[in-house]
Formats: C-alpha cells, structure tokens, sequence
C-alpha cells in the first residue's frame, strides 16, 4: 500500500522496524501535497498560491508547508533511530498542524489577512509536545479566519475543497486540517474545536476527529478565539491514531490557567475493551427536524451497530440543548469581541496608515477582519455592552450552566451519548456563504458539548446523499461524547465501532483527489 | 474604575469630620473627595508572566508574549501578588473576600497590549476598609493633630500599562506627532485603592496619601515612590451646600506629588465654586493639574459613562482565601505607622518628629539607635533635623548614606560626655556620610582632630588673652552691654578653631572680665 | 431585537472598527436576526440559576514570583508595523485612555 494511505499507527510500526525512513514516509507526503493542493512547491517554506491562481481542483489544505524543516527533522529522527536512541511512539509520523496555533519562526496567520506575515516568536505548548515526539510538522492548514466559521470559506486565504468532492466544503473551522487527513497529505493532523470545529469537518471529510474534554490540552500559544470553549484536538483517518495523538498532546500546563491538573485519562489502556454491557444515551433533542434524511438514516443504521455490538442503546434527553446554539452564539462572540481587540495595527500584523492612533486601529481592523469575524465581533461586543450584558452574556451563561446539568444527568443513565455530528453532509461551496444563520445551524449538535466542556469524538459511521446530490456518496459522522475526562469512554465506544464498520473508501473519482 | 460604575455612595460630611467649610460670595459650601490610589507592587516578576518588574530598563527589554498581547499567549496569577494585596489590605483593616476573580476592562489604548485590562469588577479582593488620619492643626502645630477616619471602598488587583512618549513640539500628549510605546511597565502588578468620599479639605487628602504611603511601605509591598509613578493617585472632586446631595464631580489627574494632590483640590474646589456662584453648572469630565501654572484644565469631557464591557476573565480562575490563609497573612503584618507613632510618641519623641519619622521611613534608624542607648527625643532631633538636612543637600538616600542609628547614637553619645559641641558634631556627621559610613563618628572627629577644647586651663589661657586683646569691647560690657560678649565668644572660636565648648567658654569670659 | 444603523454605528466605535455605509447596512439587519435568535436564551435560566463562565470548577492557579527569560528586544520589534528609538511606534493619540 502507499506510504500516503497507511494509518499512523501503521506508519510508526513501520518506522521502528526501519522498513522506511521517516525522510521517505515526509517526501511522498510532499509530493501528494505538490500533486493535489495547489502549494508553490519552492523554497524552504512552500506557500499556497493565491486565492485567484488556485485550481478548481486543489484541495488547498495547507497555507504553508515547511518542506526544509519537515525533511530536516525527519532525517534527524532517522539518524537518531539509527543511533539505537529511544524515540517516542510516534517519532517520525508526519502532521498537519492548523494555522492558528504558534511555531516559532514559521508564519501564523488563523486564516486572516490581519496576520499576514506574522512569524510568532515563540511555540504553543502543542507544538513543543509534538516536537518532543518527534512528530514531523508538515506545515500549517487552512481555516476559516480566527476559527470562526463552519465551512472553511471564511478564509483570507481562499476556501478549502472537500476531497470526497472538490465542489463541497470540508467543514470548519479546521477544513484545512480535516482536508488533509482525508485527502492523504498528512496521516495525523491538530485542529481546534470552539462549538464543533474539529467534529464537524471530521464528519464532513469522513475522518476521526476528538475535542478533548476542555483544559486537558494546553491553550498557550493557541490564537484564542473565545477562550472558554477552544480546544485543541486530534484529526486522524482511524481512532486509534486520534487517541494516539491526543495520548502526545494531553497533560497539564502551568503557562495555562485553565489547564485541569488531574492525569488525563489513559486513552489506550481501555481502547480495545468493546462496548458490551456500555450504556449508549441518544439524546432525543439531537435528531429528527432540521437532520437530513441520509444523515438520520445512516444515524439509525450506527445505533443499530452499537446494538448488534452487544450495547445498551437508552434514550435520555438534554431539555436545554436546544438553547445551546443560541447561547454559544452569545458567548463565543462576546469573548472573540474582546480576545481579538489586540488586532489594531500596533505590535504586529496589519497596519493601515491614518493620521491619528484611533483611525489607524479602526482602518486596520476594517482592513484586515473578514466579514465573519466583523459580524462576530460586532455580536459580542453588543452582548456585553451597558444595558445588554444582564439579557445576552449573562443568560447565555446560565443557559450554560442549565445544559451542564442536563449532561450530568444524561450521564447518570448512559456511559456515553450518541447523535449525529452534524445534521447535514458535506455542502457545496458557497451555498450558505450568503445566509449567516444558516451557516450557524450546523453546529447545532456539536455546540453543547463545548459549553459543557465534555469530551466529544466523531467518527464516521457511513456514508449518504446530499439533498441536492442524490447519487452522491458523502460521509456522514457519528457524534460520541464522554464525561468531562472520561476521554477513554468515548475513544473504546469510537474504535468498537470502527473496527465493526470498516473503514470507509478513500475518496476517489472524478471530482476527487486521485491516489497516488 | 471609578466609584460610580458600581453604584453611588455615600459620603460623609465636613461637620462630621470637624473639616472646614468653604467661604464663597453667597455662602459656605462643603468640599467632597474621593481619591484613588493605585500602587505598584515591588514583586520579582509582573502579574502574569515571568517577566522582570525593575524601574527603568531599556525599553521593551522587559517583555514577553504574554505582557506583549501576543497572539496565543495566556496570562497566570502571580501568587505574590495576591498575599502581598490580602497584606495590604488587611493593613487597610479591609476584608478579604472568600471567593474574587478578574475580569476584563476593554478599552483601546495603545500602551493596553490587549486592548483590555485584566482587573477585578463585582468582586474585588479586598473591600470595606478605613485608615485613620492625623492631620496637624495649622493654627497651633504643637497642639495634638486632629485624628480623621477615611474609609476605604475597596482594594482590587490589576495591571500596570505601558508607557508613551509622546514625540512632537510639546512631548506631552497633546501637540505631539506620534507615540512611542514601551511595554516594559505592561503588566507590572497594580493595586487599586479607592476612598469613599470622607474627604473634604485639602489637608486631610495629602494626610490620607501621606499615611497610605507610609502604610504601603510598612507593609513593603511597594517602595510607593511618586516620582517614579510606584504610587499614583487621582482625585474626584465636587463641592456641595452642606445638606444637599453630591454635587457632579470632576475626576483630576497627573498629581504627581502630596502637594500637587492639596494645591490641585484647593484650586479645584474654588474654581467649581466660582462656576456655581456665576450660575454655571459643573460637567463630568477629567481635569488635568498644571503644576506649573497651579490650575486644572479640562482634558476630556465625559459625554456618557465609558462603556467597559466587563465580564470575567475566561482565561484566568477564581481566587479563594479561606480564613485561615488570611489569618497566616495577618500573623504577618508588621507594626503599622498609627502604632509606631504612638510608640514614638511614648518614648518622649514630639508628634510632629515621630509623624515625620514614619513617613520618611526614618523608624528603623530610630530604633537602632535607640537600642544603642540613645535617648529618644535626642535620636528623633538628630534624624529630622541635621540627618534629613545634610542628607537632602548632598542629594543620598538614607539607606544609601551608609549612616547607621548606632553611628548616631554614637555620635549623640560624643555630645553627651562633652567630647563634641553641636556644632562639631555636625561637622562629624558630614564627615561620617562622605565616608558612607566607612567610619563612624569617633573616628572621624579623631582623623580631623575634631574636639571640644573644654580642659580648662587650655581655655582659661586662651581666653585671658582674648580679654586683654578686647579692652574696648571689655569695657562695653563692664558698662552693661551684655550681648557684646558674643563678640568675645567668636574670638575664642577663631582661636580654637571652633572647638571651644561654648558654655564653659562663656562662664571663663565672664569669670575673667568679672562681669 | 432590531439594531438599527445608528445602534450599528455605536457598537462599531466600541468595536473600533471603520464600516462603510455599505457594510453598516448589510450589518444591521444580520445582526438582528442572529441576536433575535439568541435571545431565545432569556426563555429559560431563573434568576436562582448560577452563570457559568469555566466547565471546570479550578480554583487558585498560579505561579511562583519566580522571574523567567523575557524575549530579545530584536524579536519583539520584529514584528511591529512600525518602530522607532526601540519603541512601537503609533500616529497622534487622541482619545484619552480609559
């Protein structure tokens, strides 16, 4: 089988048996990304081409790949394996990592042209765990700017193709990061989940995705969109590779106050344990209306599965899930509001010249904010002015904790709860660009989990026709979520599954990206 | 943060405190402030990095990702900063709130590395304190000082702002072309201190600065230098007629000293009389004191409340201190400048020295010498007046002079068993501080043969022949003109190089004239 | 809730931001549909209900007043737009700070 299409796991075995070198295993990855992606394949740091020189079918998954640094460090591990030194588990693995959090010297932009050109000078704890492991960082990938987005459209940069079909999404905000798993240009890739931003475009791209219960990985160095909710994760194409890599990622971190300090759970000890005699919870309100038919169908087919695997499927309900949307639409906003007024042209970034300080901020941030993150911005920042705060940031926050409570009570009759990730497949691109709302709606099953901080995972669990596409064959994702740090929970119910389904197809076809 | 954000307070009045009123052309009218004080703390390193704290490094040497704002980084609580705010305010005789956190104060600003200041908003730390007040009768200074009792609002953390300089033809803010910023101070650990408005004479506001300094350094969270911007205050300032509600206040900024902070309300409190007087009504706005010139003017009117928009700080966690924590921080507080004045006064020290003593941290001295075996009132003169004096002429801080309170009680010692005159001990002293303290006080008035001729035949000797030298003046006060032996005592001085005992010196002239 | 231009504007100088007319008019009814629909969250969660602002319930993280390296001078200034006697540079201040 090609390198490209080995799992990481596979990839690493591979690897300690020296059957490859991870400067090979690097090289085919840089050259499937030079084939599909639409990167300018020069220099020590490949760019992507500009939005109006991109093909219709580059899958435009990365913004920059670090080629020199990539090979550089991949020789480095071989001769160091060479040596008889102990590497980690998954020392030489390639990844992707999303272009919102920091490596020092390597250019992060979240997607924005308000951080064009700006090289971080330091590292996000991330990205110094992944060093550590000897993890090959291939470069970083497209997003919707600032993460605020569901459908990876929302970047300065030009949206990212859907690999299983290059005229849809990947999803958001971590297209970019799920576009390379899914197309083959790195195996493991990091995303950050705010309301759904890794689960969402895992199920749109037919990978693994995992938002870690909140704290468990460090936020230093991850550009914070709204600080309550982000959360770094795993983007792998099996779920054990995704425990894998959130196994490299988890831990505490003193540069980060909200950083839970319990050892996170061993997410590998339990992975093969089966679901038999697990109680599987359907939440009642994340189903039915506003869920596309092949989505609930291919729903209905997984709760069957998990059945059939010896599972107890109970239904409980979360009375105030419905709520969630509306309240993560108040508190996300309202902390971006106030986490990206730092953008104003002085220390780093964008400056648009004016003749006083004032104007200088506010035609910087016209120039370089999108109009997403405008309309964001402009959300928050009236839901937490004089007069407003009491009915929108301050409800949002007890909605908040009434949804906390739903869960705790949900999980006091199932181990874990089960919905659709997302109520749609994969959309074309452009058809929601135009109706704000609308393009909100499809977080609508992933968003209580983040304000309740649990962990989720989303895996795919088959694949249906889109609305407008009835022959089409896209993935659709199953939604698994935990409670708070009991990640393992739902990577044992995730992998029982899989290992039941198979693995879907590689996407392939016409439209598609072409192996090899 | 100002006292109306959270709710109008109230004040006490002029007569309850025994302040006076003000005298305008239709009648008295009563002078209301409250005052703010912010104070930097001398922690090692800023409130939420790493970051050194130190005055007056290069720019922007100080500075990392976090007190830069940069993308990605998160701020963490400095531990020391919160015992050395629970210390402080517990000095403050304020209470600890079990449970605060931070919030986020958004406003742009370019010296804001965030664009927000992390701050404390419902819940501050410390809240319901009071200090006490000696403020000194002007008619009588030797009468006792009138004891005036302050309440303080509330004490919250926050964070210090960089630092501009402003480039153009002025170098103040206004006129300039642009703005150079510095973020060393970024982050700097800050603590707000706001009064309830019990103020109301300018007095009484520079003796509740004095003694919050005085406290602060007791405490030695901050060294409270205002002309290193370690201790800052801003004033708000209304008149009324007595009985009647707050009048609309005036918010002054850049007092840079305790006396600006008393010319500043003065000035302030007339000019808002005369606009009332002329008909005129005052508005909402922050003044900015002229030193210079003596007056404040209007740097920027406050059409509405500036809207923050706080809410908490999703970054940061709670903070807790449970009773006991708070009763280990109390174990250490220090003796605090109320008590020390008291003890001072005990020991024979004049109020206005043992005030003095403690607000120029003169105390630690005090007490060395003391326990050296110096008599108190004699310590307490020597380190107001001719140690301050000579120190505050050559420009050297106490701590830097090298003067010990042993080299003091030594020197008083050398006057007390008549080794030294005053006058030659002074001579010592400046000799003592140029060695800085390299040799004390015996040695130098050794090494620059400094000795009080008072061995009486040697004096005798001297003087018989100064009085045959001086027939006139001899004469002259033979014949009743008392005050020309001064003119005798001078001659002697000459001749010993002023080494004479003075007393003995006089007793020998009138021995020997027979007068 | 409807946000009307004027309102639109306001909360556009909170947000330092310059919109242009065409940007305040597309804005404004946007808005009002998404807060419209978030007001939804005034339909539940009494006044007994406490806000939650953290999933976790941590307490007293900090860290000891122990100093660490801060960063070169050179790549701090690297980064800004403009600088000048080592100092981030900005045009003439006009607003008064806060």
């Amino acid at each position: 089988m090609e390198l490209i299409a080995l799992s990481a796991a596979e990839l690493a075995q591979r690897l300690q048996a020296m059957d490859v070198s991870a400067l090979e295993v690097v090289e085919a990855h840089l050259d499937r990304i030079a084939a599909v992606d639409g990167v300018r394949a020069e220099g020590e740091v490949w760019s992507a081409s500009s939005p109006e020189d991109l093909d219709q079918r580059d899958v435009h998954a990365y913004l920059h790949v670090t080629a020199a640094a990539a090979r550089e460090h991949a020789a480095d591990v071989d001769r160091r394996r060479a040596a008889g030194e102990e590497l980690g588990p998954l020392a030489g693995v390639p990844l992707a990592l999303k272009d919102v959090l920091t490596m020092r010297g390597v250019p992060t932009t979240c997607g924005s042209r308000m951080l064009e050109g700006w090289v971080p000078p330091y590292d996000a704890t991330v990205t110094t765990r992944l060093r550590e492991a000897d993890v090959v960082v291939l470069g970083k990938t497209n997003m919707d700017e600032f993460a605020m987005g569901s459908s990876t459209e929302n970047s300065a940069y030009g949206a990212t193709r859907n690999p299983w079909d290059l005229g849809r999404v990947p999803g958001g905000s971590s297209g970019g990061s799920a576009a390379a798993v899914a197309g083959l240009m790195a195996p493991l890739s990091i995303g950050t989940d705010t309301g759904g931003s890794i689960r969402q475009p895992a199920a749109l791209t037919g990978i693994v995705g995992a938002k870690p219960t909140y704290g468990t990985v460090s936020r230093y160095g991850l550009v914070a969109f709204a600080s309550s909710l982000d959360q770094a994760g795993p983007f792998a194409r099996t779920v054990e590779d995704a425990a894998r890599l959130q196994t490299l990622i988890h831990g505490h971190d003193p540069r980060d106050a909200t950083s839970v300090t319990d050892t996170p759970a061993d997410l590998l000890a339990t992975l093969r344990d089966g679901v038999e005699g697990l109680r599987i919870g359907v939440v009642t309100e994340l189903q039915g209306e506003g869920y596309e038919p092949g989505v609930r169908r291919v729903f209905d087919e997984a709760l069957q599965r998990f059945e059939r695997l010896g599972a107890e499927i109970v239904e409980v309900s979360l009375p105030h899930a419905g709520y969630g949307l509306p309240a993560y639409y108040l508190i996300a906003p309202s902390e971006a509001s106030s986490n990206l007024a730092r953008f104003d042209g002085v220390r780093y970034g964008l400056r648009v010249d004016a003749p006083t300080a004032e104007e200088m901020n506010a035609a910087t941030r016209a120039a370089g904010f999108g109009p997403e993150v405008k309309r964001r911005i402009m959300i928050g920042t009236h839901a937490l002015s004089s007069g407003y705060f009491d009915a929108y940031y301050l409800q949002a926050s007890k909605v908040r904790t009434l949804i906390a409570q739903d869960f705790a009570d949900a999980f006091a009759q199932a181990d874990v709860l089960v919905s659709p990730t997302s109520p749609t497949v994969a959309f074309g691109l452009g058809d929601k660009s135009a109706d704000p709302l609308a393009m909100y709606l499809n977080d609508v099953a992933t968003v209580p989990a983040s304000l309740a901080g649990i962990p989720a995972l989303s895996l795919p669990a088959g694949t249906a026709e889109a609305p407008d596409a009835p022959r089409a064959s896209l993935p659709v994702g199953l939604q698994i979520m935990a409670p708070l740090l009991r990640d393992d929970l739902m990577y044992r119910a995730g992998w029982a599954f899989e290992q039941d389904l198979g693995f879907l197809p590689v996407p392939a076809g016409d439209t598609a990206v072409e192996v090899g | 943060m100002t006292a109306t954000d959270l709710g109008e307070i109230s004040a006490t009045t002029a007569a309850e405190h025994g302040a006076p009123l003000l005298e305008g052309d239709t009648g008295e009218w009563e002078l209301v402030v409250g005052l703010e004080v912010h104070v930097e703390l001398n922690t090692r390193t800023k409130m939420w990095c790493g970051c050194a704290t130190q005055f007056g490094g290069e720019p922007n040497t100080n500075v990392c990702p976090v007190c830069t704002g940069q993308p990605g980084a998160l701020p963490v609580v400095n531990a020391q900063a919160v015992q050395d705010a629970t210390l402080l305010g517990l000095a403050l005789n304020g209470e600890i709130a079990p449970v605060c956190r931070f919030h986020r104060k958004n406003y742009f600003y370019p010296d804001l590395a965030k664009n927000y200041q992390i701050s404390q908003y419902d819940v501050p730390l410390v809240h319901d304190g009071w200090l006490e007040v000696e403020v000194p009768d002007t008619e009588d200074p030797s009468a006792a000082p009138v004891v005036r009792r302050i309440r303080i609002e509330r004490l919250h953390m926050e964070e210090d702002t960089g630092k501009s300089m402003h480039v153009g033809a002025t170098g103040r803010l206004h006129g300039a072309d642009r703005s150079l910023i510095d973020y060393n101070r970024c982050g700097i650990p800050l603590l707000e201190i706001v009064s309830r408005p019990d103020v109301h004479d300018p007095d009484t506001a520079q003796a509740y600065l004095r003694e919050l300094q005085a406290i602060v350094r007791a405490t030695g969270v901050s060294d409270a230098r205002m002309e290193e911007g370690s201790i800052r205050c801003d004033a708000n300032v209304s008149v009324r007629r007595p009985g009647d509600a707050l009048g609309t206040r005036t918010e002054i900024k850049n007092l840079n000293s305790v006396r600006s902070l008393g010319r500043a309300i003065a000035y302030e409190a007339r000019r808002q009389i005369s606009v009332l007087e002329d008909g005129g009504r005052i508005v909402m706005e922050t003044r900015h004191w002229d030193e210079g010139r003596g007056v404040t003017e209007t740097l920027r009117v406050k059409e509405s409340v500036t809207d923050y928009r706080y809410f908490p700080d999703p970054d940061l966690v709670e903070i807790t201190s449970s009773s006991a924590q708070v009763d280990e921080v109390r174990a250490r507080l220090p003796e605090l400048p109320a008590a020390t004045r008291s003890r001072l006064r005990e020991a024979g020290v004049a109020a206005d020295q043992a005030a003095t003593m403690v607000v120029t941290g003169l105390v630690p001295w005090f007490d060395e010498a003391v326990q050296a075996g110096a008599s108190a009132s004699a310590v307490a003169n020597w380190l107001t007046g001719d140690v301050a004096g000579q120190l505050s002429s050559e420009g050297v801080e106490l701590a830097e002079s090298g003067l010990t309170g042993t080299h003091v009680a030594e020197l008083i010692g050398l006057i007390d068993d008549g080794t030294l005159s005053t006058k030659l001990a002074k001579q010592v002293l400046t000799g003592v501080i140029a060695a800085r303290g390299a040799r004390g006080p015996a040695q130098v008035a050794d090494e620059q043969g400094l000795k009080q001729v008072s061995d009486e035949g040697e004096l005798r000797g001297i003087v018989e022949q100064v009085v045959a030298d001086n027939a006139g003046t001899v004469e002259a006060i033979r014949g009743g003109n008392d005050k020309a032996i001064g003119a005798l005592v001078g001659q002697v001085m000459k001749q010993t190089r002023g080494q004479a005992d003075p007393r003995k010196t006089n007793e020998l002239l009138r021995e020997v004239i027979g007068s | 809730m409807s946000l009307s231009a004027d309102e639109v504007r306001h909360v556009a100088r909170l947000a330092r931001l310059a919109l242009t007319d065409d940007e305040v008019d597309a804005l404004a009814p946007q808005l009002s549909d998404i807060l419209a629909y978030a007001e939804q969250v005034g339909e539940v969660a009494a006044q007994d209900v406490e806000p939650t602002t953290h999933p976790f319930a941590l307490r007293d993280v900090s860290r000891p007043d122990e100093p660490r390296p801060s960063l070169p001078r050179e790549d701090v200034l690297a980064a800004a737009p403009h600088a000048e006697q080592d100092r981030f540079a900005v045009p003439r201040i006009v607003a008064e700070e806060g």
